[in-house]
């Protein structure tokens, strides 16, 4: 028995998106991308992505997931397994790429300038706010969410420990230790 | 030497899926003599392979063969291809589920007589009621070791912080019934060990400490040798003779080849997606719509509980993440109360998340101040989700896709959910009850949080008493084909609001003593 895709108030988008993660809008990065160190990281050139793209999706990554407690590292290490995707990938390449230009396009006609030379938090933010159903933005942002939280070098700043097996769980280390109730 | 059996066999059970339903199945079977044949589409993982670590165990074992949402639901604009957050693995979604052991209330057997006409429901009796139940919610118990029972005469586990944070609230508004009978052990039991509060129970419990068929059941059915598991078998169609008779299954092998395995009994327990999928898969000259479907109602249904989420922020830490993942359950909205403005009833159980998933399900989509405000704040959330009565509607289910095949070269299942009125009311009272318990506790900031993807699956081959209504009858066996049966939670006539694995466990023991029972008497 089939049903037809009018039947089943089936959307179109349904079909453009890929399966599994990609359906969380959320792209998995590879553990590797995660394993440098921060300041290694903000030594290290990406291979793909040119200085000037790179610095505007740092930028862009910190106005999307902004925390005041965050050094520059964390969101240059967040963004780097989009430069891994562009070298392998070169729609990735066109789409960041594209989308940068077309963002210090709509900051130059706004503000006078790019993207990265807004000054104001809101300014930048209203720029992206305009943009934010497009695949350009949904791209990065889908990154963000495993490239910043699921950085381990980064959870003690949220106060999450993570993995417990090893140390015998939680059990004799603060599972109840609760004490302002 | 593991048992083989011959491809050509046709005097074994099979049982296609090891979860809760097919992985007890099995093993009550083989304990009472019967030979089966468990035929898993997804791998053998062992506690091994398990990481305490949410996306490196989403990406390991959930189901991710491509599913399209449809439907009213959200999940067609935050999961359009993830409608469902279940396992692909040997043990099925017994890796992944929190533990939690509600038995079904008696009037949850009684929907229909219980409610009476709801405009746009598609309610039903079913044909068992609570007492034919009681005893194998009994042994399932004993089985899994629920904490906290008679059964099992397990104590109840600790109370972690996320427990105490939501039980005091839930005090302090006047909430009585705050439970956890939780299949975790709380101290040693039947060769496993007792809880350390890991945290990880939906990563797959590491320390064997909740129950799961892939290390208790599968294992003591393989130890009869009288079981054959097969896992990476993706089972494709079944088959039958001219009488109708379902005579064997047709699999994919884990090399890729097409097998055929013979059958006196087929047991069909894949989970509410891929259970009605297979019956509608096997469409053939003489049952044109699908096995077992003379109703029209194989797929149809289809039910996940009424869902929501929120996360409290509080004034000082709580740390939710420390310890087992399903905190303290307010019971007191379970029963039904039409004086709230909706029917049926629905539990708020504290979930735990750690911050990678919080991250991604909080706000699907959301960026900005207003999320990193709350981010910061991780180590003071607490969590919560509300499982509420979902009411049968017959468009809600599982269709084929018309042309889209899968890597088996299945078409794709269409997984559609529209919520009913009611689901709306459960889910606005439910949040804005939680919003009442943590703001008893000082609560600073309450946010309300998008369904997840759906972990109870139910409903799409329910039971009935009449062939007309449903797809199976009171033992799960088709009321068209004799020697079919659905053994997982599809067989559900409602969902209660009552997390399904306990049940899904009851039914499968007392499915086995009726298989084993007509095979003595030859009537299968």
């Amino acid at each position: 028995m089939t049903t037809s895709i009018d039947e089943t108030g089936l959307s179109r988008r349904s079909f453009l998106k890929g399966s599994g993660l990609a359906a969380l809008g959320v792209t998995l990065v590879p553990l590797s991308a995660l394993l440098v160190s921060p300041n290694a990281m903000a030594a290290k050139p990406f291979k793909t992505l040119s200085p000037a793209t790179a610095k505007t999706l740092e930028k862009m990554a910190r106005d999307i997931f902004p925390h005041d407690k965050l050094a520059d590292p964390y969101y240059r290490q967040a963004i780097a397994p989009l430069d891994v995707e562009a070298g392998k990938n070169a729609a990735t390449a066109s789409l960041l790429a594209d989308g940068v230009s077309a963002l210090d396009a709509s900051a130059r006609q706004r503000y006078g300038r790019p993207y990265t030379a807004v000054a104001k938090e809101e300014d930048r933010v209203a720029l992206l706010k305009a943009i934010e159903s497009g695949p350009f933005f949904q791209k990065v942002r889908g990154n963000l969410v495993t490239g910043l939280y699921n950085n381990k070098a980064l959870w003690p700043q949220f106060g999450y420990e993570g993995s417990s097996w090893e140390k015998g769980g939680y059990l004799h280390r603060g599972f109840d230790d609760i004490d302002w109730l | 030497m593991a048992t083989q059996f011959r491809l050509d066999d046709d005097e074994v059970v099979v049982i296609v899926g090891s979860g809760a339903g097919g992985g007890t199945l099995a093993n009550e079977l083989a304990q009472k003599g019967v030979k089966c044949v468990v035929l898993e589409a997804g791998k053998h993982y062992q506690p091994d392979d398990f990481e305490n670590d949410e996306w490196a165990m989403f990406n390991k074992i959930s189901w991710l063969d491509k599913r399209i949402s449809a439907g009213g639901w959200h999940h067609t604009k935050t999961y359009p291809n993830l409608p469902a957050w279940i396992v692909k693995g040997v043990g099925g979604s017994t890796i992944h589920w929190a533990g939690l052991a509600l038995r079904f209330l008696p009037h949850d057997f009684r929907n229909k007589s219980t409610y009476g006409h709801v405009d746009g429901a598609n309610l039903l009796d079913w044909p068992i009621g609570y007492d034919d139940l009681e005893p194998y919610y009994f042994r399932a118990e004993k089985k899994m070791g629920v904490a906290g029972t008679a059964a099992s005469g397990l104590p109840l586990l600790p109370e972690n912080n996320h427990y105490k944070v939501i039980a005091a609230g839930a005090r302090k508004v006047g909430y009585k019934q705050i439970v956890r009978p939780m299949a975790i052990n709380s101290q040693a039991y039947d060769g496993r060990p007792g809880c350390q509060q890991l945290g990880f129970c939906m990563q797959g419990c590491k320390m064997t400490a909740k129950w799961s068929t892939l290390y208790t059941e599968i294992p003591k059915a393989l130890d009869t040798g009288r079981v054959e598991l097969r896992p990476q078998s993706m089972v494709l169609k079944i088959e039958h003779d001219k009488s109708g008779k379902v005579t064997g299954v047709v699999y994919v092998d884990p090399h890729g080849h097409t097998q055929r395995q013979a059958a006196r009994v087929v047991c069909v327990a894949g989970n509410s997606i891929e259970s009605p999928r297979l019956l509608l898969n096997s469409a053939s000259s003489l049952f044109p719509d699908g096995l077992a479907n003379s109703s029209g109602q194989v797929g149809r249904n289809y039910l996940t509980h009424t869902t929501a989420a929120a996360v409290a922020i509080h004034q000082k830490p709580v740390h939710m993440y420390r310890g087992t993942a399903l905190a303290a359950v307010i019971s007191d909205e379970a029963d039904p109360n039409p004086e709230r403005g909706f029917f049926g009833g629905y539990h708020l159980e504290g979930l735990s998340l750690g911050l990678p998933y919080t991250a991604a399900f909080m706000k699907p989509g959301g960026w900005g101040r207003d999320v990193t405000s709350a981010l910061e704040m991780y180590d003071h959330m607490s969590c919560v989700w509300v499982c509420g009565e979902d009411f049968a509607q017959e468009q809600n289910g599982v269709t084929l896709h018309p042309t889209e095949k899968d890597q088996y070269g299945l078409p794709v299942p269409i997984v559609s959910k529209t919520d009913h009125a009611n689901d709306a009311a459960i889910r606005r009272h439910g949040l804005a009850q939680f919003r009442k318990v943590s703001e008893a506790v000082g609560a600073t900031r309450v946010i309300d949080m998008p369904p997840y993807p759906a972990s109870h699956n139910m409903g799409t081959n329910r039971m009935s008493a009449k062939a007309r209504d449903g797809v199976v009858n009171k033992w799960g066996q088709a009321h068209d084909i004799k020697n079919l049966f659905i053994s997982d939670g599809s067989q559900f006539t409602s969902s209660s609001a009552a997390n399904p694995t306990l049940t899904i466990v009851a039914l499968a023991i007392r499915q086995a003593e009726y298989i084993a029972g007509a095979m003595q008497r030859k009537e299968l």
